[in-house]
């Protein structure tokens, strides 16, 4: 290697501040490229999946041909040739269903240098994981204990083979096939995901895990998490995502479906640190995700909680449907845009039922060139009576080539409705940070102990067990954004 | 300790110190007096290192070291202590949490090991007892909501934490009713020691009264116009700085 060869690489490694970016080098057995109906068959057929579910992707891929792409958010990207990419990618050799001891070694490990470990450490955290490799489910941990409490916790592939019933009652039924552009992609294609169902009565015993992992190149990834908490139960989810550092841009469209019956509450984080591209804006994930919760029944709750940090785009609205009287939605987000990253996130809290109730607390952070909006609505039906909503959108700006947007939509067509919105905007002040570098703490960490200051009240949310690491991750983001 | 020579400092255009020239040894505590807007915190931030402050011309040497050439957090580390005329707020972040964070870095700077959250915390209650700093109050954000005494004596907690070998007090007197500043000043006073050395700045000879200095230095546009011993205060008091400047310096 030349000197400069060498100076570049050494250089390109001090830069990488985005560990997860390697590449797990692993055969894989990969779908035609491009979409069409015989993809479409492809993945069903690779599922082993009954003729209705095939019906089900077909219907969805028909309607899609006629959909148009949603250009309403405040982001820009090239166009995406969805002919150029893979929608299948698995690891050869991966039998339908197998214990830990039978999952391949370097699929293992992978999950190890992720800082997954699925073997006996994970045992101590007390999560069940279920680890979702491209397009397939590669482990579940815990099945055996879940099991005795009733709790079914597997990927959805093999929830479609082995309880049909369950999944023909939910699916779909809080994103349907016809909801947008990016769900109506996923209902066709999606691979594979999580499904959780949470008997009548029961307190899971555990957090529950999905953790994603983009490996293949060229190649989309299509989750589908389809969450059931019945009458009076409770269960606290949370997924993790990341990918390898590629120049090319690569597409992740799921769909998260939450319902929660009568009394049932669920709870449902997410530390997505997707590859965000580097610091010219070149390659990274597009994330386009559909999450949507329906609190179905009386006195139900759903909370969401996020820290969205990796992505190159981010395009999600994590939302809370309030059927049943006196329920309860909640979305508490953080969202970190470095260098050319963009996020238009937000939620929607649609108040059908009486006394409802929702609480929105959102905080954006922009650094370098990023464009950073909330977009949220709030919508009170007509016999929403004594709907009350609190939304306080708070927006961190680190240095002056960024920006930050609040976008809140609010209808209200009941007269009792209380609406609260605050909003602010600030800079991390110059003050603030000769304090901290005056009392001896370098920049970067002075930054990130500002930032979690800011993000305080969202990181309070998360599980214990995540929220040491999400704080970590925040400082990690913005590293080097104070020039 | 501390060896300031011909100092000259803009911020922007402006000139604000104009040739300022100070000393002060170890086990000494200096006064800086003088008029509204004659540079005094302008002289507290170029010592702590803040940006923004162009030095011109002279130099500020400390234990035989270059100070101009060192990051805010090295000076830190190595025992330059500034307490704040307006200590900032930090939303969300609690007082202990700075507190730990802030000592860690220094002594991670120096080469020392991080210390965990029980010791940390069993040095801070010994420290925050003498000067009335509630356990309430180190669980509240940084300086949110705080009065100006709690925040002043949270900068002098900080000092007796981080046992500088420098410490700036920037108008510590600022705002403090006369319990309050008494508080504060026998806070300093505990830290007086043979191998620290105080700066004092002040606008008033009020605090002198608690805090007495080895030498007080008048400083006036940017220059050190009048020195003298503690007796200084009480003829300025007396007869305003007016008197002083008027006199060629």
């Amino acid at each position: 290697m030349s000197i400069a060869a060498e100076t570049k690489t050494q250089v390109a490694e001090i830069g990488d501040k985005y560990k997860y970016g390697f590449v797990t080098d692993i055969e894989m057995e990969m779908a035609p490229k491009g979409l069409s109906e015989d993809t479409v068959r492809y993945i069903s057929a690779k599922k082993g999946e009954p003729e209705w579910m095939l019906e089900w992707r077909l219907a969805a891929f028909k309607r899609w041909g006629a959909m148009k792409e949603p250009n309403w958010a405040r982001v820009h990207y090239p166009r995406i040739d969805y002919q150029n990419s893979y929608y299948y990618a698995a690891p050869k050799n991966t039998p339908l269903k197998q214990s830990l001891d039978e999952v391949d070694p370097k699929l293992l490990e992978t999950y190890k240098k992720l800082g997954i470990p699925l073997q006996e450490q994970m045992a101590l955290a007390g999560v069940a994981v279920d680890a979702v490799f491209d397009s397939v489910s590669v482990a579940t941990t815990f099945k055996d204990k879940l099991n005795e409490a009733g709790v079914i916790f597997c990927p959805i592939s093999e929830a479609i083979r082995d309880y049909p019933d369950l999944v023909k009652k939910y699916l779909g039924t809080v994103v349907p096939v016809t909801d947008n552009f990016f769900a109506t992609l996923n209902s066709a294609v999606f691979s594979d995901g999580t499904f959780v169902y949470v008997p009548k009565g029961v307190r899971c015993p555990m957090e529950l895990s999905t953790y994603f992992r983009i490996n293949a190149s060229e190649t989309g990834q299509f989750e589908r998490t389809l969450i059931v908490a019945d009458e009076g139960s409770y269960v606290s989810y949370l997924e993790g995502c990341t990918a390898p550092k590629r120049d090319e841009n690569q597409l992740h469209a799921a769909v998260v479906e939450l319902v929660a019956l009568d009394n049932a509450e669920i709870k449902y984080s997410t530390v997505q640190n997707w590859y965000p591209g580097d610091e010219n804006g070149l390659g990274g994930i597009f994330n386009f995700v559909t999450k949507r919760g329906d609190c179905r029944g009386k006195k139900s709750k759903i909370s969401w909680t996020q820290v969205e940090t990796g992505s190159a785009i981010t395009w999600k609205y994590p939302s809370c449907i309030l059927r049943g009287d006196e329920s309860v939605g909640e979305f508490y987000s953080i969202a970190i845009a470095n260098n050319y990253q963009q996020a238009d996130t937000g939620t929607k809290m649609i108040h059908l039922g009486a006394n409802t109730r929702s609480r929105i607390i959102s905080k954006g952070i922009s650094a370098g060139k990023a464009q950073n909006t909330y977009r949220g609505l709030v919508s009170i039906y007509g016999k929403a009576k004594n709907a009350r909503n609190y939304t306080q959108c708070d927006s961190l700006l680190i240095g002056g080539d960024c920006g930050a947007h609040t976008v809140p939509y609010i209808e209200s067509r009941n007269p009792t409705a209380r609406i609260e919105h605050e909003a602010t905007t600030s800079k991390i002040a110059e003050d603030q940070l000769f304090y901290c570098l005056a009392r001896g703490i370098p920049q970067d960490e002075a930054v990130s102990l500002i930032v979690n200051g800011f993000c305080k009240e969202v990181l309070q949310q998360l599980p214990m067990e995540f929220a040491v690491e999400a704080q970590k991750l925040v400082g990690i983001s913005l590293e080097g954004s104070v020039g | 300790m501390l060896e300031i020579k011909n100092l000259h400092v803009s911020v922007g255009d402006k000139e604000i110190l104009k040739g300022l020239t100070l000393s002060i040894k170890a086990g000494e505590v200096h006064a800086i007096m003088g008029p509204n807007g004659s540079g005094k915190s302008t002289l507290s931030y170029v010592l702590a290192g803040r940006a923004g402050y162009d030095i011109t011309e002279g130099s500020i040497t400390y234990n035989g070291e270059d100070l101009v050439a060192l990051a805010p957090e090295v000076r830190a580390a190595k025992g330059v202590f500034l307490a704040m005329q307006y200590p900032v707020e930090i939303p969300g972040v609690t007082t202990m949490m700075f507190l730990k964070t802030a000592l860690n870095s220094q002594r991670r700077a120096r080469g020392e090991s991080d210390l965990d959250a029980v010791a940390v915390l069993k040095l801070v209650r010994a420290k925050a007892k003498t000067l009335n700093v509630s356990e309430e109050m180190l669980k509240r954000a940084l300086n949110v909501g705080f009065s100006g005494g709690e925040k002043k004596r949270l900068e002098i907690l900080q000092m007796a934490l981080f046992e500088p070998k420098l410490a700036v007090l920037d108008e510590t007197d600022s705002g403090l009713d006369i319990d309050a500043l008494k508080l504060v000043a026998e806070g300093v006073n505990a830290l007086r020691d043979p191998s620290r050395a105080m700066l004092v700045i002040t606008h008033y000879q009020r605090l002198l009264d608690y805090i007495v200095p080895d030498r007080i230095h008048v400083l006036a546009r940017g220059r050190i116009v009048a020195e003298g011993g503690k007796e200084l205060a009480l003829e300025l008091e007396a007869k305003g700085y007016e008197h002083i400047l008027k006199e060629p310096a």
